[in-house]
């Protein structure tokens, strides 16, 4: 029994799904009667992002700036450099992608604290496919200087991250999903630690970092590599963005090799983060899961993580053929 | 700062073009010692900055992070030595930081305006099209405080090419912020050249008129307009304003006045000796 729920996942059936980005809204209304100078921004996807529930209790310190993203940051950034405590939300895709320049300029060169909290990231959008699903905002927001980057892995470390992004001052970006997440983390002993990932589940065979709905998977895939008599470690790495060097090199020196699992390209995210670590300070075999160069499909969620690969039958199938190469 | 407002009119307006002569040398000055920089266009909205930063905004150099202080943003970035001589002239940093402009140093004056090493500098500007959407943010928060802070951004002409200016001018319509005053340097010039050639922003009062806000048409260089219009912004119109002020690129120094070229490149000394005695006569004008 580490830092989860169970020693074992249960079936699903037995967990309880909550969308995070509920937790966020109401999160937000929590710390919105906390502080009176928090100011929430989104663009016509309040709905969507649960913004709406922060705008019904406090109109006056909510803004809805309609479909324009770039306009969005930018407000953000005036409202962040008048004094005010800013939360932006918007789909992952619009936020990251449409508005990165904003981001950079308005927002992250002033280094003003816009904490910008992003839903619908990875490919468990789903059905509106391709063109909704953000593959690439991890490494966007990751190569803008300043810029945190925050992955929360369950319904409980989203509470925690929120909680703690709101004092912390400098520009951050939390990207959260579309579709429901179990609760996986022990409330009472879990706690989010900015920069830090934590092994969350022991084993001594190999070290899977994993971030988001990909820590569930992982626990998943451990149970299944566990029948197979490999016993895999779970790092749950929700902060990619700065990356503790140590946790990532002290468990990699015990178990010696190495496997990220991301919704995301595995190009310039997680499995960019560790891998850049490892080659510096200890180099070992390592395998990065997540979208390989290409764009995603419409599909629901489930159907797509199993396309790529990245439900808890594909990490433990790719990680068994790792473990035999290597 | 010595308050202006106890000047009539004509004294006022002695007063300004005084200040706007000195700055416009000291800041040719500036970039003659960098070697590089926006010339024509910091040029074109000196008149504007020093009426803001001398006269109409409510502000105090000696304590830059005054709450109750109007806020100025430039989003034309480029202009960035005009702004850094009108802070220092006001008493943000000495004059003779002006010599950092453009020269490595974590707080020397950067090319575009950079809020964290420059005194004054209320946001970091210079990719065009950004800062009214931060003067919107800005206004909103001192709405919700209830402050009496006005915002005025300063934009250039080609920037209103940008998509975002469109955004935030819908935006900032729609929420009837009168505390926004837009202040368009209208000096008809962008790098490959003339606006009409380019890309029209004509018919330009109309297109802010239909985004709902009130428009005011002036000379961005002769005074009496420039502070009639500032006066006009003082009582709320229930809607922002724009000022539309025509002026000329590289305006006070012939050699400079409507040349596209000067865009980006900075003066020669012997172009900054023209414009020395141009802009200060025989020399005997204590700069």
């Amino acid at each position: 029994m580490g830092l989860t729920r169970f020693e074992r996942v249960p079936p699903a059936s037995e967990l309880k799904f909550e969308y995070m980005r509920q937790r966020y809204g109401e999160m937000l209304v929590k710390l919105g009667e906390r502080y009176n100078d928090i100011v929430v921004l989104d663009a016509d996807l309040s709905a969507s992002t649960k913004t709406s529930v922060f705008a019904s209790r406090f109109p006056e310190r909510f803004f809805n700036v309609g479909v324009a993203e770039q306009n969005l940051m930018g407000i953000a950034s005036g409202l962040a450099a008048y004094g005010k405590r800013v939360f932006v939300s918007t789909f992952a895709i619009f936020a990251t992608g449409r508005a990165w320049e904003q981001i950079r300029q308005s927002i992250a060169y002033g280094d003003f604290p816009v904490r910008i909290v992003a839903t619908h990231g990875g490919i468990t959008v789903g059905e509106d496919g391709a063109t909704h699903q953000a593959t690439e905002d991890i490494a966007l927001m990751r190569a803008i200087p300043g810029m945190s980057v925050i992955v929360p892995a369950d319904p409980v470390e989203v509470l925690q991250v929120i909680e703690f992004i709101v004092d912390y001052n400098h520009p951050v970006y939390v990207r959260l999903s579309r579709n429901k997440f179990p609760i996986i983390l022990d409330e009472s002993h879990y706690r989010y630690q900015y920069s830090r990932a934590q092994v969350i589940a022991p084993g001594k065979d190999v070290s899977i970092f994993a971030c988001g709905y990909m820590v569930y998977q992982s626990l998943m895939a451990r149970d299944i590599l566990r029948e197979k008599g490999i016993e895999a470690e779970i790092i749950n790495a929700s902060t990619i963005k700065p990356l503790n060097v140590e946790d990532v090199v002290r468990p990699v020196k015990r178990t010696g090799r190495a496997v990220t699992v991301e919704e995301h390209q595995i190009i310039g995210g997680l499995g960019s983060a560790v891998a850049e670590i490892l080659v510096e300070n200890h180099p070992v075999p390592l395998l990065r899961l997540g979208i390989r160069d290409r764009f995603g499909l419409s599909g629901s969620a489930n159907a797509l993580l199993s396309y790529f690969g990245l439900d808890a039958n594909g990490i433990a199938s790719a990680v068994e053929a790792f473990l035999k190469q290597t | 700062m010595k308050n202006s407002r106890h000047l009539n009119r004509k004294e006022l307006t002695l007063k300004l073009e005084t200040i706007a002569r000195k700055a416009r040398y000291k800041m040719l000055e500036a970039l003659c010692r960098a070697g590089s920089g926006h010339t024509g266009g910091s040029l074109s909205c000196m008149d504007l900055l020093v009426a803001l930063f001398f006269h109409e905004m409510k502000h105090k150099p000696q304590e830059p992070g005054w709450k109750e202080r109007d806020r100025f943003v430039l989003s034309k970035g480029h202009a960035a030595p005009a702004l850094y001589t009108v802070l220092a002239m006001s008493g943000y940093f000495r004059e003779n930081h002006l010599s950092t402009l453009r020269k490595l140093g974590e707080k020397h004056l950067q090319g575009h305006p950079d809020r964290k090493s420059t005194v004054g500098v209320e946001v970091s500007t210079g990719s065009l099209g950004q800062g009214l959407s931060i003067g919107i943010g800005i206004a909103l928060g001192a709405r919700i405080d209830s402050k009496n802070i006005r915002v005025f951004v300063l934009t250039g002409d080609g920037e209103l090419q940008e998509g975002q200016i469109w955004e935030a001018a819908m935006f900032a319509g729609h929420r009837s912020l009168d505390n926004l005053v837009t202040i368009v340097d209208y000096n008809g010039l962008q790098i490959d050249g003339y606006i009409n050639d380019i890309v029209t922003l004509e018919p330009l009062a109309a297109k802010w008129k239909d985004f709902g806000w009130r428009v005011l048409e002036i000379n961005g260089h002769d005074y009496n307009e420039i502070l009639d219009a500032l006066e006009a912004t003082r009582q709320p119109a229930g809607k922002p304003t724009v000022i539309i002020a025509k002026t000329v690129k590289g305006k006070g120094v012939s050699i400079f006045e409507g040349k596209a070229k000067y865009h980006g490149i900075a003066p020669t000394a012997e172009e900054l000796e023209i414009a020395r005695k141009e802009l200060l006569g025989d020399g005997t004008d204590q700069i």
